[in-house]
Protein backbone atom coordinates (compact mmCIF):
# COMPACT_ATOMS: atom_id res chain seq x y z
CA UNK A 1 0.00 0.00 0.00
CA UNK A 2 1.02 3.60 -0.21
CA UNK A 3 0.97 6.33 2.06
CA UNK A 4 -2.43 7.63 4.22
CA UNK A 5 -4.98 7.54 0.77
CA UNK A 6 -4.55 3.89 0.11
CA UNK A 7 -4.63 2.76 3.45
CA UNK A 8 -7.77 4.60 4.33
CA UNK A 9 -9.51 4.19 1.02
CA UNK A 10 -8.74 0.24 1.92
CA UNK A 11 -10.19 0.80 5.21
CA UNK A 12 -13.54 2.29 3.65
CA UNK A 13 -13.77 -0.35 0.94
CA UNK A 14 -13.71 -2.90 3.60
CA UNK A 15 -16.18 -1.43 5.86
CA UNK A 16 -18.54 -0.34 2.74
CA UNK A 17 -18.54 -3.98 0.72
CA UNK A 18 -19.01 -5.66 4.46
CA UNK A 19 -22.17 -3.28 4.47
CA UNK A 20 -23.30 -4.19 1.63
CA UNK A 21 -22.97 -8.12 2.24
CA UNK A 22 -24.77 -7.87 5.76
CA UNK A 23 -27.71 -5.90 4.43
CA UNK A 24 -28.26 -8.32 2.07
CA UNK A 25 -29.76 -10.76 4.66
CA UNK A 26 -32.28 -8.00 5.49
CA UNK A 27 -35.80 -10.12 5.63
CA UNK A 28 -33.87 -13.35 5.72
CA UNK A 29 -32.51 -13.54 8.83
CA UNK A 30 -33.13 -16.68 10.76
CA UNK A 31 -34.84 -14.55 13.69
CA UNK A 32 -36.46 -11.45 13.31
CA UNK A 33 -33.82 -10.33 16.47
CA UNK A 34 -31.24 -11.00 13.90
CA UNK A 35 -32.68 -9.30 10.90
CA UNK A 36 -32.74 -6.00 13.28
CA UNK A 37 -29.17 -7.16 14.66
CA UNK A 38 -27.63 -7.45 11.13
CA UNK A 39 -29.49 -4.39 10.16
CA UNK A 40 -27.34 -2.82 12.80
CA UNK A 41 -24.27 -3.86 12.30
CA UNK A 42 -24.69 -3.08 8.32
CA UNK A 43 -25.20 0.41 9.28
CA UNK A 44 -22.40 0.53 11.91
CA UNK A 45 -20.21 -0.51 8.63
CA UNK A 46 -21.36 1.68 6.14
CA UNK A 47 -21.20 4.46 8.54
CA UNK A 48 -17.55 3.65 8.86
CA UNK A 49 -17.41 3.31 5.46
CA UNK A 50 -19.16 7.34 4.57
CA UNK A 51 -16.29 8.68 7.09
CA UNK A 52 -13.44 7.08 5.71
CA UNK A 53 -14.25 7.19 1.96
CA UNK A 54 -14.99 11.00 1.99
CA UNK A 55 -11.81 11.06 4.05
CA UNK A 56 -9.76 9.43 1.51
CA UNK A 57 -11.43 11.34 -1.10
CA UNK A 58 -10.09 14.55 0.97
CA UNK A 59 -6.45 12.86 1.15
CA UNK A 60 -6.47 12.65 -2.72
CA UNK A 61 -7.41 16.34 -3.17
CA UNK A 62 -8.70 15.19 -6.82
CA UNK A 63 -12.59 16.62 -5.89
CA UNK A 64 -13.95 12.95 -5.47
CA UNK A 65 -16.85 12.28 -2.22
CA UNK A 66 -17.83 9.67 -0.94
CA UNK A 67 -20.20 8.59 -3.66
CA UNK A 68 -17.98 9.25 -6.29
CA UNK A 69 -15.40 6.71 -4.53
CA UNK A 70 -18.35 4.05 -3.95
CA UNK A 71 -20.41 4.23 -7.31
CA UNK A 72 -18.19 5.35 -9.80
CA UNK A 73 -14.70 2.68 -9.64
CA UNK A 74 -14.49 -0.42 -11.10
CA UNK A 75 -13.64 -3.25 -9.47
CA UNK A 76 -9.92 -3.30 -9.66
CA UNK A 77 -9.80 0.03 -8.24
CA UNK A 78 -11.41 -1.34 -5.13
CA UNK A 79 -9.41 -1.67 -2.07
CA UNK A 80 -10.92 -4.13 0.05
CA UNK A 81 -9.76 -7.15 1.36
CA UNK A 82 -11.46 -10.26 -0.20
CA UNK A 83 -13.00 -11.65 2.70
CA UNK A 84 -15.59 -8.77 2.79
CA UNK A 85 -16.20 -9.80 -0.66
CA UNK A 86 -17.21 -13.29 -0.52
CA UNK A 87 -20.68 -14.45 -1.41
CA UNK A 88 -22.70 -14.58 2.08
CA UNK A 89 -22.83 -18.21 1.80
CA UNK A 90 -25.32 -19.88 4.91
CA UNK A 91 -25.55 -18.08 8.38
CA UNK A 92 -22.62 -19.58 9.77
CA UNK A 93 -20.50 -18.71 6.47
CA UNK A 94 -21.91 -15.05 7.37
CA UNK A 95 -21.00 -15.82 11.20
CA UNK A 96 -17.26 -16.81 9.99
CA UNK A 97 -16.82 -13.27 8.11
CA UNK A 98 -18.29 -11.19 10.81
CA UNK A 99 -16.42 -12.65 13.38
CA UNK A 100 -13.11 -12.72 11.91
CA UNK A 101 -13.45 -9.05 10.28
CA UNK A 102 -14.57 -7.53 13.87
CA UNK A 103 -11.72 -9.61 15.39
CA UNK A 104 -9.45 -7.85 13.49
CA UNK A 105 -11.33 -4.51 12.92
CA UNK A 106 -11.25 -4.24 16.90
CA UNK A 107 -7.54 -4.10 17.43
CA UNK A 108 -7.26 -2.02 14.11
CA UNK A 109 -9.68 0.80 14.87
CA UNK A 110 -8.08 0.89 18.93
CA UNK A 111 -5.10 1.07 17.25
CA UNK A 112 -6.26 3.72 14.54
CA UNK A 113 -7.71 6.11 18.01
CA UNK A 114 -4.09 6.49 19.34
CA UNK A 115 -2.68 7.11 15.74
CA UNK A 116 -1.11 11.08 14.39
CA UNK A 117 -3.72 11.53 12.03
CA UNK A 118 -6.62 13.29 13.95
CA UNK A 119 -9.50 12.38 11.59
CA UNK A 120 -8.48 8.41 11.65
CA UNK A 121 -8.09 9.14 15.13
CA UNK A 122 -11.47 10.48 15.45
CA UNK A 123 -12.76 7.76 13.01
CA UNK A 124 -11.13 4.90 14.58
CA UNK A 125 -12.71 6.47 18.39
CA UNK A 126 -15.97 5.90 17.23
CA UNK A 127 -15.93 2.33 15.01
CA UNK A 128 -13.82 0.88 17.85
CA UNK A 129 -17.26 0.71 19.61
CA UNK A 130 -19.05 -0.83 17.45
CA UNK A 131 -16.32 -3.08 16.44
CA UNK A 132 -16.46 -4.47 20.20
CA UNK A 133 -20.15 -4.92 19.69
CA UNK A 134 -20.07 -6.90 16.15
CA UNK A 135 -16.90 -9.17 18.20
CA UNK A 136 -19.64 -9.80 20.75
CA UNK A 137 -22.61 -10.73 18.54
CA UNK A 138 -20.45 -12.85 15.96
CA UNK A 139 -18.46 -14.49 18.84
CA UNK A 140 -21.72 -15.42 20.47
CA UNK A 141 -22.93 -17.00 17.27
CA UNK A 142 -19.87 -18.94 16.70
CA UNK A 143 -19.86 -20.36 20.04
CA UNK A 144 -23.93 -21.11 19.52
CA UNK A 145 -23.62 -22.85 16.69
CA UNK A 146 -20.15 -24.76 16.67
CA UNK A 147 -21.62 -25.67 20.32
CA UNK A 148 -25.02 -26.07 19.54
CA UNK A 149 -26.24 -29.14 17.40
CA UNK A 150 -24.72 -31.65 15.45
CA UNK A 151 -25.99 -29.97 12.15
CA UNK A 152 -24.95 -26.59 13.21
CA UNK A 153 -21.29 -27.80 14.34
CA UNK A 154 -21.29 -29.28 10.71
CA UNK A 155 -21.67 -26.34 9.03
CA UNK A 156 -19.82 -24.05 11.35
CA UNK A 157 -16.64 -25.89 10.87
CA UNK A 158 -17.06 -26.17 7.37
CA UNK A 159 -17.69 -21.89 7.73
CA UNK A 160 -14.68 -21.94 9.24
CA UNK A 161 -12.49 -23.78 6.66
CA UNK A 162 -13.91 -22.18 3.89
CA UNK A 163 -12.90 -18.04 4.85
CA UNK A 164 -10.17 -18.42 7.22
CA UNK A 165 -7.93 -18.48 4.50
CA UNK A 166 -9.31 -15.60 3.37
CA UNK A 167 -8.15 -13.80 7.03
CA UNK A 168 -4.15 -14.09 6.31
CA UNK A 169 -4.63 -10.71 3.63
CA UNK A 170 -5.94 -8.40 6.24
CA UNK A 171 -2.42 -8.35 8.17
CA UNK A 172 -0.17 -7.89 4.96
CA UNK A 173 3.07 -5.77 6.76
CA UNK A 174 2.88 -2.10 5.84
CA UNK A 175 5.31 -0.64 7.70
CA UNK A 176 4.36 3.02 6.14
CA UNK A 177 0.80 2.82 7.28
CA UNK A 178 -0.60 5.36 10.14
CA UNK A 179 -1.28 1.79 11.34
CA UNK A 180 0.91 -1.29 10.22
CA UNK A 181 -1.80 -4.17 10.13
CA UNK A 182 1.04 -6.78 10.98
CA UNK A 183 1.14 -5.46 14.03
CA UNK A 184 -2.70 -6.62 14.94
CA UNK A 185 -1.78 -10.37 14.16
CA UNK A 186 -1.54 -11.18 17.62
CA UNK A 187 -4.45 -9.64 19.18
CA UNK A 188 -6.52 -11.47 16.70
CA UNK A 189 -4.92 -14.71 16.80
CA UNK A 190 -5.68 -14.67 20.46
CA UNK A 191 -9.31 -13.91 20.32
CA UNK A 192 -10.04 -16.42 17.75
CA UNK A 193 -8.14 -18.99 19.44
CA UNK A 194 -10.22 -18.46 22.88
CA UNK A 195 -13.56 -18.14 20.74
CA UNK A 196 -12.98 -21.05 18.66
CA UNK A 197 -11.66 -23.62 21.35
CA UNK A 198 -14.99 -22.99 23.16
CA UNK A 199 -17.03 -23.26 20.25
CA UNK A 200 -15.34 -26.63 19.75
CA UNK A 201 -14.31 -25.97 16.16
CA UNK A 202 -11.08 -25.98 14.54
CA UNK A 203 -8.80 -24.15 12.29
CA UNK A 204 -7.57 -25.54 9.27
CA UNK A 205 -4.39 -26.88 8.82
CA UNK A 206 -3.57 -25.68 5.27
CA UNK A 207 -1.11 -22.81 4.23
CA UNK A 208 -3.26 -21.35 1.50
CA UNK A 209 -3.52 -17.54 2.02
CA UNK A 210 -5.27 -15.86 -1.02
CA UNK A 211 -4.62 -12.11 -1.40
CA UNK A 212 -4.81 -9.01 -4.37
CA UNK A 213 -7.77 -6.94 -2.70
CA UNK A 214 -5.67 -4.08 -1.23
CA UNK A 215 -4.08 -4.26 -4.87
CA UNK A 216 -7.53 -4.38 -6.96
CA UNK A 217 -7.10 -8.08 -8.09
CA UNK A 218 -10.70 -9.61 -6.46
CA UNK A 219 -12.30 -12.73 -6.57
CA UNK A 220 -14.99 -12.95 -9.53
CA UNK A 221 -17.68 -12.15 -6.92
CA UNK A 222 -16.60 -8.04 -6.22
CA UNK A 223 -17.77 -7.52 -10.34
CA UNK A 224 -21.39 -8.60 -9.48
CA UNK A 225 -21.56 -6.76 -6.19
CA UNK A 226 -20.66 -3.94 -7.50
CA UNK A 227 -23.00 -4.21 -10.61
CA UNK A 228 -25.72 -4.01 -8.77
CA UNK A 229 -25.13 -1.60 -6.18
CA UNK A 230 -23.67 0.88 -8.51
CA UNK A 231 -26.71 0.33 -11.35
CA UNK A 232 -28.56 2.96 -10.46
CA UNK A 233 -26.09 5.94 -10.08
CA UNK A 234 -24.75 4.98 -12.87
CA UNK A 235 -27.83 4.86 -14.63
CA UNK A 236 -28.60 8.93 -14.06
CA UNK A 237 -24.98 10.72 -14.94
CA UNK A 238 -25.09 13.54 -12.87
CA UNK A 239 -27.78 13.43 -11.19
CA UNK A 240 -28.56 14.26 -7.50
CA UNK A 241 -30.16 11.90 -4.77
CA UNK B 1 -46.91 0.54 7.92
CA UNK B 2 -50.34 -0.81 8.09
CA UNK B 3 -53.38 -0.80 6.55
CA UNK B 4 -57.47 -1.23 6.83
CA UNK B 5 -57.42 -3.14 4.09
CA UNK B 6 -58.04 -6.96 5.06
CA UNK B 7 -61.70 -6.16 6.64
CA UNK B 8 -60.63 -6.18 9.97
CA UNK B 9 -61.22 -4.03 12.16
CA UNK B 10 -59.05 -0.65 12.46
CA UNK B 11 -58.84 2.67 13.67
CA UNK B 12 -59.55 5.95 11.87
CA UNK B 13 -58.64 9.73 10.73
CA UNK B 14 -56.05 11.91 11.43
CA UNK B 15 -54.87 15.03 10.19
CA UNK B 16 -52.32 16.21 7.89
CA UNK B 17 -49.07 14.93 7.79
CA UNK B 18 -46.00 16.37 9.66
CA UNK B 19 -46.53 18.49 12.56
CA UNK B 20 -50.40 17.93 12.74
CA UNK B 21 -50.33 13.83 12.89
CA UNK B 22 -47.65 14.61 15.43
CA UNK B 23 -49.41 16.77 17.46
CA UNK B 24 -52.19 13.87 17.31
CA UNK B 25 -50.01 11.69 18.55
CA UNK B 26 -48.71 13.64 21.40
CA UNK B 27 -52.09 14.54 22.58
CA UNK B 28 -53.20 10.40 22.88
CA UNK B 29 -49.86 10.07 24.57
CA UNK B 30 -50.92 12.96 27.12
CA UNK B 31 -54.11 11.61 27.29
CA UNK B 32 -52.85 8.26 28.57
CA UNK B 33 -50.70 9.60 31.32
CA UNK B 34 -53.90 11.82 32.34
CA UNK B 35 -56.00 8.64 32.34
CA UNK B 36 -53.41 6.98 34.30
CA UNK B 37 -52.98 10.10 36.37
CA UNK B 38 -57.08 9.72 37.21
CA UNK B 39 -56.52 6.15 37.56
CA UNK B 40 -59.50 3.86 37.17
CA UNK B 41 -62.27 3.05 39.57
CA UNK B 42 -61.02 0.17 41.97
CA UNK B 43 -61.27 -3.24 41.14
CA UNK B 44 -64.63 -4.74 40.31
CA UNK B 45 -66.17 -6.35 43.41
CA UNK B 46 -66.57 -10.29 43.75
CA UNK B 47 -70.43 -10.22 42.99
CA UNK B 48 -69.83 -7.44 40.14
CA UNK B 49 -70.38 -7.53 36.36
CA UNK B 50 -67.58 -8.15 34.53
CA UNK B 51 -69.18 -7.23 31.94
CA UNK B 52 -70.65 -4.29 32.82
CA UNK B 53 -67.06 -3.21 34.82
CA UNK B 54 -65.82 -3.66 31.46
CA UNK B 55 -68.38 -1.09 29.68
CA UNK B 56 -67.66 1.35 32.50
CA UNK B 57 -63.71 1.40 32.22
CA UNK B 58 -63.83 1.60 27.97
CA UNK B 59 -66.95 4.67 28.37
CA UNK B 60 -64.62 6.55 30.62
CA UNK B 61 -61.53 6.48 28.42
CA UNK B 62 -59.52 4.34 30.36
CA UNK B 63 -57.52 1.50 29.24
CA UNK B 64 -58.16 -1.91 29.27
CA UNK B 65 -54.96 -3.96 30.87
CA UNK B 66 -53.60 -7.54 29.91
CA UNK B 67 -54.94 -8.73 33.52
CA UNK B 68 -58.37 -7.00 32.94
CA UNK B 69 -60.98 -9.11 32.27
CA UNK B 70 -62.62 -8.47 28.34
CA UNK B 71 -65.25 -10.27 26.38
CA UNK B 72 -63.53 -13.01 24.67
CA UNK B 73 -64.83 -11.39 20.82
CA UNK B 74 -62.74 -8.31 21.82
CA UNK B 75 -59.63 -10.23 22.62
CA UNK B 76 -60.29 -12.42 19.30
CA UNK B 77 -60.73 -8.91 17.38
CA UNK B 78 -57.14 -7.26 18.72
CA UNK B 79 -55.40 -10.53 18.65
CA UNK B 80 -56.26 -10.27 14.97
CA UNK B 81 -55.92 -7.00 14.57
CA UNK B 82 -52.66 -6.15 16.12
CA UNK B 83 -50.98 -9.50 14.53
CA UNK B 84 -52.17 -8.29 11.12
CA UNK B 85 -50.29 -5.18 11.66
CA UNK B 86 -47.34 -7.07 12.77
CA UNK B 87 -47.59 -8.95 9.64
CA UNK B 88 -47.87 -5.85 8.16
CA UNK B 89 -44.72 -4.78 9.12
CA UNK B 90 -42.32 -8.04 8.61
CA UNK B 91 -44.10 -8.65 5.06
CA UNK B 92 -43.53 -4.67 4.49
CA UNK B 93 -39.67 -4.68 4.65
CA UNK B 94 -39.95 -6.86 1.43
CA UNK B 95 -40.74 -4.19 -1.30
CA UNK B 96 -38.46 -1.85 0.10
CA UNK B 97 -35.91 -4.20 1.21
CA UNK B 98 -35.92 -4.66 -2.61
CA UNK B 99 -33.89 -1.58 -3.09
CA UNK B 100 -31.01 -1.47 -0.18
CA UNK B 101 -28.77 -2.87 -2.38
CA UNK B 102 -29.48 -0.42 -5.02
CA UNK B 103 -29.77 2.65 -3.22
CA UNK B 104 -28.23 5.46 -5.24
CA UNK B 105 -25.89 7.19 -2.83
CA UNK B 106 -25.01 5.86 0.42
CA UNK B 107 -26.75 8.85 2.15
CA UNK B 108 -30.20 6.84 1.16
CA UNK B 109 -28.51 3.41 1.63
CA UNK B 110 -28.17 4.12 5.29
CA UNK B 111 -31.56 5.77 5.46
CA UNK B 112 -33.31 3.30 3.46
CA UNK B 113 -31.81 0.57 5.81
CA UNK B 114 -32.36 2.04 8.90
CA UNK B 115 -36.08 2.06 8.15
CA UNK B 116 -36.86 -1.19 6.78
CA UNK B 117 -34.85 -2.05 10.63
CA UNK B 118 -37.41 0.34 12.55
CA UNK B 119 -39.90 -1.88 11.03
CA UNK B 120 -38.61 -4.95 11.46
CA UNK B 121 -38.72 -3.73 15.32
CA UNK B 122 -42.00 -2.39 15.06
CA UNK B 123 -42.93 -5.95 14.30
CA UNK B 124 -41.25 -7.36 17.21
CA UNK B 125 -42.80 -4.56 19.05
CA UNK B 126 -46.61 -5.43 17.90
CA UNK B 127 -46.04 -9.36 18.75
CA UNK B 128 -44.84 -8.53 22.15
CA UNK B 129 -48.53 -6.31 22.54
CA UNK B 130 -49.99 -9.23 21.24
CA UNK B 131 -48.60 -11.71 23.28
CA UNK B 132 -50.59 -10.21 26.17
CA UNK B 133 -53.97 -11.41 24.76
CA UNK B 134 -52.50 -14.87 25.12
CA UNK B 135 -51.19 -16.06 21.93
CA UNK B 136 -47.47 -16.46 21.00
CA UNK B 137 -46.00 -14.91 18.42
CA UNK B 138 -44.67 -18.39 17.09
CA UNK B 139 -48.43 -19.29 16.73
CA UNK B 140 -49.05 -16.11 14.99
CA UNK B 141 -45.98 -16.25 12.81
CA UNK B 142 -47.41 -19.73 11.91
CA UNK B 143 -50.41 -18.50 11.45
CA UNK B 144 -49.35 -15.82 8.80
CA UNK B 145 -46.95 -18.55 6.94
CA UNK B 146 -50.27 -20.77 6.44
CA UNK B 147 -51.84 -18.23 5.11
CA UNK B 148 -54.43 -17.99 7.88
CA UNK B 149 -53.69 -14.41 8.45
CA UNK B 150 -53.64 -11.48 6.63
CA UNK B 151 -51.29 -8.44 6.11
CA UNK B 152 -51.89 -5.30 4.48
CA UNK B 153 -52.54 -5.79 0.74
CA UNK B 154 -50.42 -3.07 -0.75
CA UNK B 155 -47.19 -4.99 0.00
CA UNK B 156 -48.22 -7.20 -2.68
CA UNK B 157 -47.73 -4.59 -5.13
CA UNK B 158 -44.10 -4.66 -6.70
CA UNK B 159 -41.07 -1.77 -6.20
CA UNK B 160 -39.93 -1.29 -10.03
CA UNK B 161 -37.89 2.16 -9.55
CA UNK B 162 -35.67 3.50 -6.61
CA UNK B 163 -38.89 6.37 -6.69
CA UNK B 164 -41.35 3.63 -5.91
CA UNK B 165 -39.21 3.96 -2.17
CA UNK B 166 -40.10 7.39 -2.34
CA UNK B 167 -43.82 6.85 -3.45
CA UNK B 168 -44.39 4.15 -0.34
CA UNK B 169 -42.78 6.78 2.33
CA UNK B 170 -45.33 9.57 1.10
CA UNK B 171 -48.19 7.55 -0.10
CA UNK B 172 -48.28 4.82 1.51
CA UNK B 173 -46.94 5.22 5.21
CA UNK B 174 -48.96 8.59 4.88
CA UNK B 175 -52.27 6.28 4.63
CA UNK B 176 -50.79 4.17 7.40
CA UNK B 177 -50.29 7.53 9.76
CA UNK B 178 -53.77 8.64 8.83
CA UNK B 179 -55.16 5.03 9.93
CA UNK B 180 -52.95 4.60 12.84
CA UNK B 181 -53.17 7.91 14.91
CA UNK B 182 -56.47 7.12 15.97
CA UNK B 183 -55.21 3.72 17.17
CA UNK B 184 -52.87 5.88 19.66
CA UNK B 185 -56.20 6.10 21.57
CA UNK B 186 -56.90 2.46 21.66
CA UNK B 187 -58.72 1.18 24.22
CA UNK B 188 -56.27 -1.23 25.10
CA UNK B 189 -53.13 -0.15 26.14
CA UNK B 190 -50.25 -2.24 25.27
CA UNK B 191 -51.74 -1.61 22.07
CA UNK B 192 -52.47 2.20 22.15
CA UNK B 193 -48.70 2.14 23.72
CA UNK B 194 -47.54 0.42 21.34
CA UNK B 195 -49.06 2.62 18.60
CA UNK B 196 -48.11 6.17 20.36
CA UNK B 197 -44.05 5.05 19.59
CA UNK B 198 -44.60 3.42 16.40
CA UNK B 199 -46.51 6.69 14.97
CA UNK B 200 -43.70 8.87 15.57
CA UNK B 201 -41.10 6.60 13.55
CA UNK B 202 -43.56 6.15 10.90
CA UNK B 203 -44.20 10.04 9.89
CA UNK B 204 -40.12 10.28 10.07
CA UNK B 205 -40.40 7.86 7.55
CA UNK B 206 -43.04 9.99 5.58
CA UNK B 207 -40.88 13.10 5.56
CA UNK B 208 -38.37 10.58 4.33
CA UNK B 209 -40.15 9.34 1.54
CA UNK B 210 -41.56 12.80 0.65
CA UNK B 211 -38.01 14.05 0.67
CA UNK B 212 -36.81 11.38 -1.62
CA UNK B 213 -39.79 12.29 -4.00
CA UNK B 214 -39.36 15.72 -3.63
CA UNK B 215 -35.82 15.22 -4.89
CA UNK B 216 -36.80 13.57 -8.01
CA UNK B 217 -39.20 15.83 -9.13
CA UNK B 218 -36.88 18.29 -9.10
CA UNK B 219 -33.87 16.05 -10.56
CA UNK B 220 -33.56 15.18 -14.55
CA UNK B 221 -36.06 14.61 -17.17
CA UNK B 222 -35.35 10.70 -16.41
CA UNK B 223 -35.92 10.99 -12.20
CA UNK B 224 -39.21 13.05 -13.01
CA UNK B 225 -40.50 10.35 -15.04
CA UNK B 226 -39.36 8.06 -12.21
CA UNK B 227 -41.22 9.91 -9.85
CA UNK B 228 -44.45 10.24 -11.75
CA UNK B 229 -44.59 6.87 -12.59
CA UNK B 230 -44.13 5.77 -9.36
CA UNK B 231 -47.11 8.24 -7.88
CA UNK B 232 -49.28 6.74 -10.97
CA UNK B 233 -48.71 3.10 -9.92
CA UNK B 234 -49.12 3.78 -6.03
CA UNK B 235 -51.93 6.28 -5.46
CA UNK B 236 -54.95 3.73 -6.26
CA UNK B 237 -53.68 0.89 -4.25
CA UNK B 238 -52.90 3.12 -1.58
CA UNK B 239 -56.47 4.79 -1.28
CA UNK B 240 -57.47 1.14 -1.17
CA UNK B 241 -55.48 0.49 2.41
CA UNK B 242 -58.25 2.12 4.05
CA UNK B 243 -60.35 -0.72 3.26
CA UNK B 244 -63.56 -1.15 1.76
CA UNK B 245 -66.47 1.50 1.13
CA UNK B 246 -68.13 2.11 4.78
CA UNK B 247 -71.23 0.59 3.23
CA UNK B 248 -69.23 -3.13 2.51
CA UNK B 249 -66.86 -2.84 5.68
CA UNK B 250 -67.47 -5.83 8.67
CA UNK B 251 -66.94 -4.90 12.19
CA UNK B 252 -66.83 -1.81 12.13
CA UNK B 253 -69.45 -1.20 14.53
CA UNK B 254 -68.55 -3.32 17.34
CA UNK B 255 -65.15 -1.96 16.81
CA UNK B 256 -66.35 1.87 17.30
CA UNK B 257 -68.25 0.50 19.68
CA UNK B 258 -65.24 -0.99 21.97
CA UNK B 259 -63.08 2.02 20.64
CA UNK B 260 -60.49 0.02 18.94
CA UNK B 261 -61.91 1.68 16.01
CA UNK B 262 -62.87 5.45 15.95
CA UNK B 263 -63.39 7.25 12.32
CA UNK B 264 -65.29 5.26 9.53
CA UNK B 265 -62.86 3.96 6.59
CA UNK B 266 -64.06 6.90 4.28
CA UNK B 267 -63.85 9.24 6.37
CA UNK B 268 -59.72 8.38 7.09
CA UNK B 269 -59.46 7.97 3.35
CA UNK B 270 -60.72 11.58 2.59
CA UNK B 271 -58.65 12.73 5.16
CA UNK B 272 -56.13 11.00 3.52
CA UNK B 273 -56.75 12.62 0.17
CA UNK B 274 -57.02 15.91 1.04
CA UNK B 275 -53.87 16.13 2.43
CA UNK B 276 -52.31 14.34 -0.49
CA UNK B 277 -53.48 17.03 -2.64
CA UNK B 278 -51.31 19.56 -1.16
CA UNK B 279 -48.37 17.83 -1.07
CA UNK B 280 -48.75 16.43 -4.66
CA UNK B 281 -48.49 20.50 -4.99
CA UNK B 282 -45.82 20.80 -3.60
CA UNK B 283 -43.77 18.34 -5.18
CA UNK B 284 -44.47 19.07 -8.82
CA UNK B 285 -46.39 15.88 -9.14
CA UNK B 286 -49.98 14.50 -10.67
CA UNK B 287 -52.27 12.66 -8.75
CA UNK B 288 -53.24 10.11 -11.37
CA UNK B 289 -56.99 11.27 -10.90
CA UNK B 290 -59.17 13.34 -13.51
CA UNK B 291 -62.35 13.87 -11.42
CA UNK B 292 -60.21 15.25 -8.37
CA UNK B 293 -61.50 18.96 -7.52
CA UNK B 294 -62.19 20.99 -4.38
CA UNK B 295 -65.98 20.49 -3.23
CA UNK B 296 -66.86 23.50 -1.62
CA UNK B 297 -70.08 22.30 -0.08
CA UNK B 298 -68.22 19.44 1.60
CA UNK B 299 -65.31 21.48 1.98
CA UNK B 300 -63.54 18.46 1.05
CA UNK B 301 -61.85 17.11 -2.15
CA UNK B 302 -64.33 14.48 -4.56
CA UNK B 303 -62.17 11.81 -5.87
CA UNK B 304 -61.89 8.65 -7.78
CA UNK B 305 -62.64 5.51 -5.78
CA UNK B 306 -60.15 2.59 -5.95
CA UNK B 307 -61.01 -0.35 -7.70
CA UNK B 308 -62.33 -2.47 -4.47
CA UNK B 309 -62.61 -5.69 -7.01
CA UNK B 310 -58.61 -5.38 -7.53
CA UNK B 311 -58.61 -5.05 -3.54
CA UNK B 312 -60.56 -8.22 -2.95
CA UNK B 313 -58.27 -9.64 -5.34
CA UNK B 314 -55.27 -9.14 -3.92
CA UNK B 315 -56.42 -9.92 -0.23
CA UNK B 316 -57.94 -13.46 -1.39
CA UNK B 317 -54.37 -13.82 -2.87
CA UNK B 318 -54.12 -13.16 -6.49
CA UNK B 319 -52.25 -9.56 -6.34
CA UNK B 320 -48.87 -9.52 -8.67
CA UNK B 321 -46.81 -10.44 -5.26
CA UNK B 322 -48.84 -12.50 -2.96
CA UNK B 323 -47.26 -15.57 -3.93
CA UNK B 324 -43.30 -14.11 -3.78
CA UNK B 325 -43.91 -12.12 -0.40
CA UNK B 326 -44.98 -15.25 1.11
CA UNK B 327 -42.56 -17.96 -0.36
CA UNK B 328 -40.21 -15.15 0.84
CA UNK B 329 -41.47 -15.65 4.39
CA UNK B 330 -41.57 -19.02 4.99
CA UNK B 331 -38.26 -19.73 3.14
CA UNK B 332 -36.39 -17.31 5.54
CA UNK B 333 -38.28 -19.32 8.52
CA UNK B 334 -37.46 -22.76 6.62
CA UNK B 335 -33.76 -21.73 5.97
CA UNK B 336 -33.34 -20.49 9.69
CA UNK B 337 -34.51 -23.49 11.44
CA UNK B 338 -31.41 -25.15 11.80
CA UNK B 339 -29.88 -21.96 13.59
CA UNK B 340 -32.91 -21.31 15.91
CA UNK B 341 -32.38 -25.19 16.66
CA UNK B 342 -28.70 -24.70 17.31
CA UNK B 343 -28.94 -21.67 19.67
CA UNK B 344 -31.84 -23.26 21.63
CA UNK B 345 -29.39 -26.30 22.11
CA UNK B 346 -26.42 -24.22 23.20
CA UNK B 347 -28.90 -22.31 25.91
CA UNK B 348 -29.96 -26.14 27.28
CA UNK B 349 -26.66 -26.93 27.02
CA UNK B 350 -25.35 -23.87 28.90
CA UNK B 351 -28.73 -24.29 31.89
CA UNK B 352 -27.01 -27.41 32.57
CA UNK B 353 -23.37 -26.48 32.93
CA UNK B 354 -24.79 -23.83 35.25
CA UNK B 355 -27.28 -26.67 37.30
CA UNK B 356 -23.96 -28.66 37.90
CA UNK B 357 -22.07 -25.99 38.75
CA UNK B 358 -24.06 -25.07 41.31
CA UNK B 359 -25.00 -28.53 42.33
Amino acid sequence: MNGPFDFTLGLGDDALIAAQRLAEWTTRAPEMEEDVALANIALDQLGAARLLLSYAGELEGAGRDEDALAYLRDDREFRNALLVELPNGDFAVTMAKLFFLAAYQLPLYAALAGCADERLAAIGAKARKESAYHLDHGALWVKRLGDGTEESHRRMQAAVDQVWPYTHELFAADPTAPVDPATLRPAFDETVGAVLAEATLTLPGSGWAPAGGRTGVHTEHLAFLLAEMQVLHRAHPGAHW
Amino acid sequence: MYGNDFSAPDGASDEAPGSGLLGEVEAAEAELRAAAARGRRGSPSPDEDLAAYFAEVVDAEQKIEPRDWMPDAYRRTLIRQIAQHAHSEIIGMQPEGNWISRAPSLKRKAILLAKVQDEAGHGLYLYAAAETLGISRDELVQLLLDGRQKYSSIFNYPTLSWADVGAIGWLVDGAAIVNQVPLCRCSYGPYARAMIRVCKEESFHQRQGYEILHTLAHGTPGQQAMAQDAVDRWWYPSLAMFGPPDGDSTHSGQSMAWKIKRFSNDDLRQRFVDMCVQQAEILGLRIPDPDLRWNEERQAYDYTQPDYDELMRVISGDGPCNRERIAHRRAAHADGAWVREAAAAYAAKRAEQREKVAA
